[in-house]
């Protein structure tokens, strides 16, 4: 859903108007589900023209069930399909599934642990073959295979007792209740069991390098390095394809990116988009749409809650009311990313609007300081109990705009006697052991917290997810709140959404108190893409932009 | 002859060896490593991190490793990329082409245009010609080459629109004439420093071989200029060279960093790049040894070659 519809660059206002009369405010707000295109233009009968996206990470991997990352899922969701979707508002929608069970259609048993699910009769995989249910349920065990180099086990491991009750119906049991695993399919595609059973390696062959799946693009080629080629598969079952080949161009530097997409020898431009800094220029480029898109991440500095300077509320509050967001946003960000108060995403339907708003203000930071006893030594820097209020903060060294955001707040923090030293690591370095066992004193960086954008936050949130303390998570500020974590059990285990959503509410609510993190902002992102291409519609609760390229087309 | 190959093979075998063991040990004490990329995933738990690094073979010891991955080089197996899952050897044979032609033409332009700046510039010392060339030599030198790209991809193919922007060639065209168009650019602006590194060269060995007896004989006997040039002084000064040239050989195989990614180029100098950032060890050190055997190699060939044509230099 886009912040500002893209009457900022090559549209007219004229062409804007007529938009709106078209499709009404709904389909600007929010493009219809699988993003049928609110335009009044109609796409082409047969599938014609290319659409190239330009990437900033090569995409490798292309067995969706592999580890792999965002920048791939391009490739996975043209490709291949899951049992279900999550379309731009957040609602779970069916793909291969023919519908989405729940508690109220009996696909899911009263106590969330029976499920039972109906697939689609008149889908072929690319090679002609007939899916069924049996690769529904390949899939699901080919996931929790040891032998198998599996991404995420997440809720799959729960799984047991996958019965094939006929070509389109598969049943399962789940060991304990868990509403997110439904939010977990929608990122889960579907591979073809008859071209995997004959693989003899399940790591390293064949299939990874040229998938077969029953997505709206058959796979093409790849030339390491530069890109990789999808064509239309005509035998598509869902809408679309409308073009005919779909291009997923590596440019590795952020600024060739850019000006690539100005050139135009790129008709879109993907992850990592427009950096903010170019914002303003590409919003005035001729024949160019370009829009703000929220993201799924919150710009987040994590306090590491078992270094003895955090353990006090108070000074959680006071770091963070020394913080100068709009400053960081409006100055150092170039207006593009908007305030938030909690890690779940603005679009989510979970998102509490009425958490405290921040504010910046540095006489009551040194205050609250002040009142619980933090007071400054000889060379000016608070104290309490031989503990110095001092620490170093770490961000992936080369990102520019954190690291001026550093500085700033350095700037500020000396100015009420908080000593921050900055100390950032390469990415490789930084997301290894030293963020998975919190070895930071605090770490600022883009988080993302929902997985599949179920608001699950267990994995987050828990205390039995602290990995420094032997849990099995990426709790990395070491938050532990019982009340917290037993809301989180209570959430996981409910199915019905306006249940989930009061609690949500409240995890939200008490996390916002406790401050184990400090949100910044909610990162937004910069599309562009060419005036001429239709159909696009962004989808923040998916990780890529060609979330449903089969419903592009040129004008 | 045989002797000394003999000697200098054994010699490069062992500087192999040493090599592989520095570059494996440094890798593996980074922290981070290749799951460090999933580390922000939300999804991605302290047990599928712990999974996939038993699966990966990850857990063991250092030395464990390196003895396996070395055992499997000895055989002919060089791995396979944790990135992408194809063998080492294909991932570098897929970049070795737009590398060969990326180094090739630049390196063809930069001997050819440097040569003759060089004896140019020696021939005629402290003319308008010999300043601007340094003055320029120096200028290429000191500017970094992602600056030089920049600018001619903002005046070239944004401003002027003469020349593509990046990429190898244009997707949907494969002709050569759209390689060649892609070509230029940066061909061109990775030749400018190397133009300047030979033509430099060129010009004092030029001028080492110019005051020697021999030249001022051949003068003295009435050989033309022309021929005092092309057949004593030339062929002299470009001995130091093929030294050169030798030395210079792994680059042409082993890519341009900044060059490739300024313009979008997929050779090896990326893949490093990327191999290094994803922690993709198998292809990192497959990279290194590749290199290091083509340094030996180069150094090798340098010294045989100087050998035959220098007939001053007996090998022992």
């Amino acid at each position: 859903m886009t912040k500002s519809f893209g009457t900022r660059a090559g549209y007219s206002r004229r062409h804007a108007l007529q938009l709106m009369a078209a499709g009404g405010t709904v389909g600007l707000l929010g493009p219809q589900l699988l993003g049928k295109p609110a335009f009044a233009q109609t796409p082409p009968p047969a599938p014609t023209g290319r659409v190239v996206v330009g990437l900033s990470q090569e995409p490798t991997v292309f067995n969706p069930l592999m580890p792999h990352l965002e920048v791939d899922d391009g490739v996975d969701f043209s490709i291949f399909d899951a049992l279900f979707r999550i379309n731009p508002e957040g609602v779970i929608i069916p793909n291969l599934a023919v519908e989405v069970p729940s508690q109220d259609n009996g696909g899911i048993s009263e106590d969330g642990l029976q499920w039972r699910i109906k697939v689609r009769d008149d889908v072929r995989w690319h090679d002609g073959t007939p899916f069924t249910a049996e690769d529904v349920k390949y899939t699901l065990e080919l996931i929790v295979n040891p032998d198998f180099r599996a991404w995420r086990t997440t809720g799959h491991a729960l799984v047991h007792d996958i019965t094939v009750v006929s070509p389109t119906e598969i049943t399962w049991r789940m060991e304990v209740a868990f509403a997110p695993y439904l939010s977990f399919l929608t990122e889960t595609f579907i591979v073809p069991k008859h071209v995997l059973e004959t693989m003899a390696d399940l790591n390293e062959n064949a299939f990874n390098q040229a998938p077969i799946g029953t997505g709206a693009f058959k796979w093409g080629k790849r030339v390491a390095g530069d890109h990789v080629e999808l064509v239309a598969n005509l035998d598509y079952f869902g809408e679309g394809p409308y073009i005919e080949q779909l291009i997923f161009k590596y440019i590795p530097d952020n600024t060739v990116l850019y000006t690539q997409f100005r050139s135009g020898d790129i008709d879109l431009v993907g992850q990592a988009y427009i950096t903010p800094d170019n914002y303003a220029e590409a919003a005035t480029l001729a024949d160019r749409v370009v829009t703000l898109v929220p993201k799924a991440s919150v710009e987040t500095i994590y306090l590491n809650m078992e270094r003895p300077q955090f353990k006090e509320l108070a000074v959680r509050e006071a770091i963070y009311l020394a913080i100068d967001r709009e400053a960081i946003i409006d100055a150092l960000n170039y207006g593009v990313p908007t305030v938030t108060e909690t890690f779940m995403p603005k679009q989510s339907f979970y998102f509490n609007p009425e958490l405290p708003k921040h504010e910046f203000n540095l006489q009551r930071a040194a205050q609250v300081l002040d009142e619980a006893g933090w007071l400054p030594g000889a060379d000016g820097i608070r104290a309490k109990d031989g503990v110095r209020l001092a620490f170093a903060n770490s961000t992936t060294a080369g990102a520019h705009l954190r690291e001026q955001a550093q500085q700033f707040i350095q700037q500020t923090l000396a100015e009420i006697g908080i000593e921050m030293t900055i100390a950032n690591l390469p990415s490789a370095v930084m997301f290894g052991d030293f963020w998975a066992l919190s070895q930071f004193d605090t770490a600022m960086s883009g988080i993302t917290y929902l997985i599949g954008a179920d608001p699950d936050v267990t994995n987050r949130f828990h205390t039995k997810a602290i990995a420094a303390q032997g849990g099995r998570g990426s709790n990395n500020a070491q938050y532990s709140n019982p009340e917290v974590d037993a809301l989180l059990e209570e959430g996981s285990r409910t199915f019905d959404p306006e249940t989930r959503r009061a609690i949500y509410f409240k995890v939200q609510e008490i996390v916002r108190r406790d401050l184990p993190f400090l949100p910044l902002f909610a990162n937004t992102s910069v599309f562009g893409h060419k005036a001429g291409l239709q159909g696009f519609v962004s989808n923040s609760n998916t990780r890529t932009e060609s979330w449903h390229a089969a419903g592009w087309y040129w004008a | 002859m045989p002797a000394f190959l003999l000697s200098r093979f054994l010699q490069s075998a062992v500087l192999l060896v040493i090599v592989s063991i520095i570059g494996f040990t440094v890798l593996n004490l980074m922290p981070g490593g290749p799951l460090a990329q999933y580390g922000l995933d939300p999804g991605m738990t302290m047990d599928d991190m712990e999974r996939l690094k038993d699966q990966l073979g990850l857990n063991r010891p250092i030395w464990v490793q390196y003895f396996d991955w070395a055992w499997r080089l000895v055989q002919g197996d060089w791995g396979t990329s944790f990135r992408d899952g194809t063998p080492v050897l294909s991932v570098i044979g897929r970049h070795l082409f737009a590398t060969l032609l990326l180094m090739g033409s630049s390196t063809v332009i930069a001997i050819a245009v440097g040569t003759w700046i060089g004896i140019r510039g020696a021939t005629h010392r402290y003319s308008l010609f010999d300043y601007v060339a340094t003055i320029g030599a120096m200028v290429a030198l000191s500017i970094p080459t992602f600056w030089f790209g920049l600018v001619g991809i903002y005046v070239f193919s944004l401003k002027l629109g003469w020349l593509p922007a990046g990429n190898m060639y244009t997707i949907g065209d494969g002709s050569v004439l759209n390689y060649l168009h892609h070509l230029i650019m940066p061909s061109v602006v990775l030749a400018l420093v190397h133009i300047a590194i030979w033509s430099r060269y060129m010009r004092t060995a030029t001028l080492d071989v110019i005051s020697q007896e021999f030249v001022k004989t051949a003068r003295a006997k009435g050989v033309t200029e022309r021929r005092v040039l092309m057949k004593h002084v030339v062929g002299n000064a470009l001995l130091p060279m093929i030294t050169l040239a030798g030395v210079q050989l792994p680059s042409i195989l082993t890519g341009a960093l900044v060059t490739e990614t300024v313009f979008t180029w997929p050779g090896m100098g990326r893949l490093f790049l990327d191999s290094l950032g994803y922690s993709d060890y198998p292809v990192v050190m497959g990279l290194l040894m590749f290199s290091a055997i083509l340094t030996i190699a180069g150094n090798l060939i340098a010294d045989i070659v100087v050998a035959l044509v220098d007939p001053r230099i007996r090998l022992a």
